[in-house]
């Protein structure tokens, strides 16, 4: 967590000071390398992972590509966008502050759940703004009435958030499954689900495309975090908690206050994705449906560094590749777990990469102190046994 | 409520509550050790998938139910391995690498269980059982506590000997010092890379065993995703028991039988949703966590990797 900050703080700097041309170029690149690196490396091994399994790798990402991006399916990736930013910076907000939201899915859930349950009465009945907007809300405050407990907690306690947000999110999930198979059940059908909501009152789509106008709220949801983070006095608190809790509260930061502020941001972006989601895309939530999200949003946020304006290209990708992924792990008899194992792969190569580069920054030898001793030691006895 | 305490009903929950609490004690107690010397592994949930996939692979192929779990545990070993070079040697973020095990578990499993099966879910048979003799005619208890598989009284003489070790020798006492108080491990002249990483494979270990456990045992076959967040409800345990392996055992069966009420339930004439049955340990463990919060207690060092001569 420290690195991440520390860019962030090494980034303003350089706002900052103008005129250090070379070195800015240098550490962009340098930025760029370390956060593509990740990517291409798990890329290659999930390749050799596939030959092992027997598939045709190069056929594989080919078919990813071709239905992520060509006919049509760049559509559906821009679609997929929309919640996997919300979510993304949903995250952003906590882990900027250096908490831990694990929380996600149950977020994400009862938003889902209630905007389904919901959305087809109030849309009916209501001026369509008017139930958008309370929609919007409701969902909204849900994924942050979710974070509470877990934020009341690491408050006043210093309770592990990373253990009471994962065990909140169990409840909710369970509480979103007992709504849909209970209260929101469309007693016309036999599956346990939500009624639908009608089409003509999803969420309008930009121009000619299937891409619906969400996206373009994600987007903007962008915007406002960044400026948030970057240039108001709550963003500054956050990053000065994130980057040491102990100056925090010499600086006189009410630590409570920003803790559970972040903590209803967070969970109140990932209700909004969950809103844009089923109003743009699903229009109605079956039971035990989870489209875990947010596992998989993780590593960019991270290879993004926490920032918001750069995690949305690593969101595309990974829109890209979970759209295309998903027909291209059927087309080679593999389940879609598979994209789990590519997003893990990132996710380790991107920590052995931020190792290696801060070793490099600091002018250190590659090898962990350990294991140079471990290396040295047999040379050593050798020398000194003669 | 009729048919709640009818001696069916309750023979069902404490027997279903010991099978379900055996998988969450073995990583439970895995995960207080590596807890205790200053590693949090939230890779768990992953480390028992790999455990229970090999550990079903290797009783289905060997035709043995003991060498299925010596695979199994392998199969644990793997995840902590790769904790552990990454963690504890290179000094990587403790959770993200745990996420990223978790995640790898939860894929690879997967994928290599439809690579393998073809969409089939092969079944095992019933494990043997060891019948004590006495013990097991008692009423309730008896079938439940004294008919058992071997394993299970092997898991007793195994918490026993974790307590001592904690307790009584030098190991232990390294351990803990390397969550609390790293730089006078150091001082005193012990590795603690060396103590952490010795910890992260035992709890890979026995994670793996705890994960073997559940789909010879338990389920008798493997599924993906089977383990439904066992791992993450250890972690809680190890936390709420702090590192005393008494607790664990205690806490253990109370979430086993809340993770099996639901198959007693239907020997019963109550109809309760499963949904909310599944809730009921998370619930339980909020409900702690909110009474007992000032109770929990992790180790100062936890998450943070250990520098020599770092603040």
């Amino acid at each position: 967590m420290a690195l991440e900050t520390e860019a962030a703080v090494d980034a303003s700097l350089e706002v900052a000071v103008p005129g250090v041309q070379p070195t800015r170029l240098a550490r962009w690149r340098r930025a760029v390398v370390r956060s593509l690196a990740p990517v291409i490396l798990a890329l290659i091994a999930g390749g050799l992972l596939l030959l092992a399994l027997g598939r045709n790798p190069v056929r594989f990402y080919v078919a990813v590509w071709q239905y992520g991006v060509e006919l049509g399916g760049w559509q559906n990736s821009a679609v997929l966008m929309a919640p996997l930013l919300l979510i993304a910076l949903g995250l952003i907000v906590v882990f900027r502050a250096g908490i831990w939201n694990l929380g996600y899915d149950a977020q994400y859930l009862l938003g889902a759940a209630l905007v389904a349950g919901f959305g087809p009465g109030l849309l009916t009945r209501w001026p369509t703004p008017l139930a958008y907007a309370v929609l919007f809300l409701v969902a909204g405050g849900a994924g942050a009435l979710w974070t509470l407990i877990p934020a009341l907690l690491k408050a006043w306690y210093e309770t592990n958030e990373i253990i009471t947000t994962l065990m909140m999110s169990f409840i909710g999930v369970g509480i979103a499954n007992i709504l849909v198979k209970g209260p929101f059940q469309d007693p016309t059908v036999n599956i346990p689900q939500t009624r639908t909501i009608p089409f003509s009152k999803m969420l309008p789509n930009v121009a000619a495309t299937r891409v619906h106008i969400g996206v373009l709220i994600a987007l903007c949801a962008v915007l406002v975090v960044y400026y948030l983070l970057t240039r108001t006095s709550f963003g500054l608190r956050l990053q000065v908690l994130g980057a040491n809790p102990r100056t925090a509260r010499h600086v006189g930061i009410n630590l409570r206050k920003v803790i559970v502020a972040s903590f209803l941001c967070s969970g109140f972006l990932i209700g909004l994705a969950a809103v844009v989601d089923v109003l743009g895309l699903w229009a109605y939530v079956r039971a035990n449906w989870n489209p875990g999200y947010g596992d998989t949003v993780i590593p960019f946020v991270f290879l993004a560094r926490l920032n918001p304006l750069v995690v949305v290209p690593f969101v595309a990708f990974y829109a890209v590749l979970s759209t295309g992924g998903d027909l291209a792990t059927q087309q080679v008899n593999l389940p879609t777990d598979f994209l789990l194992v590519l997003v893990a792969l990132i996710l380790l190569f991107m920590t052995v990469i931020e190792y290696l580069g801060r070793r490099r920054d600091l002018g250190q030898s590659y090898l962990t102190p350990a294991l140079r001793e471990a290396l040295r030691r047999p040379l050593a006895r050798r020398r000194s046994a003669p | 409520m009729n048919g709640l305490l009818t001696q069916s009903f309750l023979t069902a929950l404490v027997s279903g509550g010991i099978v379900a609490a055996i998988p969450l004690m073995f990583t439970a107690l895995g995960e207080s050790v590596s807890e205790r010397s200053g590693v949090l592994n939230i890779g768990l949930e992953g480390m028992m998938l790999g455990g229970a996939y090999l550990g079903f692979l290797g009783a289905y192929e060997l035709h043995s139910m003991w060498l299925g779990f010596l695979v199994g545990i392998a199969g644990g070993l793997a995840g902590a391995i790769v904790m552990a070079l990454l963690s504890v040697g290179m000094g990587l973020d403790q959770i993200v690498v745990g996420i990223a095990i978790t995640l790898a578990g939860e894929g690879i499993t997967s994928v290599l269980q439809q690579a393998q099966f073809k969409g089939r879910f092969p079944g095992l048979g019933n494990p043997s059982t060891v019948l004590i003799p006495g013990l097991s005619s008692i009423p309730v208890l008896g079938h439940s506590l004294f008919d058992q598989p071997l394993l299970v009284y092997l898991s007793v003489g195994l918490l026993a000997l974790v307590a001592w070790v904690f307790r009584a020798t030098t190991w232990g006492l390294n351990l803990r010092a390397a969550g609390e108080k790293p730089e006078a491990l150091d001082a005193a002249g012990v590795s603690v890379p060396a103590v952490r990483t010795y910890a992260v494979l035992t709890t890979g270990a026995l994670a793996g065993l705890g994960g073997a456990y559940l789909a010879i045992v338990g389920a008798g076959t493997f599924t993906p995703f089977m383990t439904q967040g066992q791992g993450f409800m250890a972690i809680v345990i190890a936390m709420l028991a702090r590192g005393k392996p008494l607790w664990i055992a205690v806490s253990s069966v109370v979430f086993g039988m809340c993770l099996s009420i639901g198959t007693a339930l239907q020997l019963s004439s109550i109809t309760v949703s499963t949904d909310l049955i599944n809730m009921l340990p998370f619930i339980a463990i909020i409900f702690a966590l909110v009474l007992f919060a000032r109770g929990s207690y992790l180790p100062p060092a936890l998450c943070l990797p250990y520098v020599r001569g770092g603040k």
